[in-house]
């Protein structure tokens, strides 16, 4: 650096001997003997001692009660009766789950609530983030506004919603019965067997559109302004350059967007818990509330490991997907 | 004149190329997924967990292998 043609230090020489001066001041304050060790350890071991805590912390809470609940799904093992007898009773736990129409029902019930909950927040979704990117007078302040659901937690968006939707002091029954005429004391939003499911749906997307909005609009601002430009000179109508440009260069995170919702709707239990417990019968009863009841309300511990799993290898496989897609999208 | 490099053959064998398995692998997750949420038949949902395992254990082997 010295040889620098002006002749003067450079700033990061200046920062380095700072660094030096308290690199050496460091080493002479550690004991000796510690020194040694520190001295004889690769910079491969130093890494590995930084991240140990992090490794170990992943396999105590994370990869060991899924072994765990691998080796229950195997056996008849109640949690209520510890002292029990535990037998490995193979697959019986997966071949009940897998031949059981209840919770073939369960399923549905969760297929109903993703399908209908990523439909509606992506079509609503994209189409704030495409309203969002046209740039309006005080768009940051829409955004802003528009995020909040987003940022509030489920218990209380939970329990905001189940005021709503009181048949008597309900806001949104009130409006609903303003538009349409019925009475609001026949608006049961979270009691009818046909309106539970929808009552969820509109929480859910209420509280993720933004979410959804924000990965689009990420999506709308990476295109180039030139391919409107160059479309505008071929006298591209909007509705062509939305079809042939916009569409195309954000499907991707369209896309990213779906499968992230996709895999949380999928394990959705605070929301459904809150509003409804599964009720009325077993209308709202998706897959992680009849989880819940297995595991916590009859004691099945082993039955609702293997329900556990399987739901596990769908979350995983709809994962490995995501994974594929993501990389798709980092390789535009 | 210069010589171009040949470039080494792999001795992978071309059907067992990444590509093609790790698609084979996420259209059997997709198709077990299906099945394990559909209200048409039973049997479809009966036998949804072990085509996703397949598809899931399967993609996590394929990826491995090179291009």
């Amino acid at each position: 650096m010295s040889d620098m043609p002006s002749g003067k230090p450079l700033v990061t020489d200046t920062n380095s001997s700072i660094l030096d001066r308290a690199a050496t001041a460091a080493a002479l304050a550690t004991p000796e003997p510690l020194a040694k060790k520190v001295r004889g350890l690769s910079d491969r071991m130093v890494a590995w001692i930084f991240i140990a805590p992090t490794i170990l912390l992943l396999l105590a809470i994370n990869i060991f009660p899924l072994i765990w609940a691998i080796q229950l799904s195997f056996t008849n093992y109640r949690a209520n009766r510890p002292n029990a007898e535990i037998k490995n009773i193979g697959l019986q736990n997966y071949s009940r789950i897998l031949n059981d129409a209840d919770t073939w029902i369960a399923m549905q019930a969760t297929a109903h609530f993703v399908f209908w909950t990523i439909a509606l927040q992506t079509l609503i979704g994209f189409t704030l983030a495409y309203l969002i990117d046209r740039k309006f007078r005080g768009h940051a302040f829409w955004t802003t506004v528009i995020l909040v659901p987003m940022m509030l937690s489920p218990a209380v968006v939970g329990n905001f919603w189940r005021f709503l939707y009181q048949p008597q002091i309900g806001l949104f029954t009130y409006i609903v019965s303003f538009f349409t005429g019925i009475p609001p004391t026949e608006i049961e939003m979270l009691s009818n067997v046909s309106l539970a499911p929808w009552s969820i749906i509109i929480v859910d997307t209420w509280m993720w559109t933004p979410y959804v909005m924000l990965i689009c609009l990420a999506g709308l601002r990476s295109i180039p302004d030139y391919i409107y430009e160059a479309a505008e000179v071929d006298r591209a109508s909007p509705w062509r350059q939305f079809w042939s440009i916009t569409l195309p260069m954000a499907l991707p995170f369209i896309m990213l967007a779906v499968l992230f919702r996709g895999i949380e709707n999928f394990k959705m239990f605070d929301m459904v818990n809150l509003l409804t417990g599964g009720g009325p019968g077993s209308t709202t009863e998706v897959a992680s509330i009849t989880l819940k009841r297995e595991a916590f309300e009859k004691w099945r511990t082993g039955y609702s490991s293997a329900f556990a799993i399987i739901l596990f290898v769908a979350v995983f496989g709809l994962a490995n997907i995501y994974v594929k897609v993501l990389n798709k999208v980092k390789n535009r | 004149m210069t010589q171009q490099p040949i470039a080494k053959r792999s001795s992978w064998p071309r059907v067992l190329r990444r590509g093609l398995l790790e698609n084979i692998a996420i259209a059997l997750i997709g198709v077990g997924f299906l099945m394990l949420f559909q209200p048409f038949a039973l049997v479809l949902y009966t036998y949804s967990f072990i085509t996703m395992l397949v598809g899931t254990v399967m993609f996590i082997v394929v990826s491995k292998f090179p291009e």
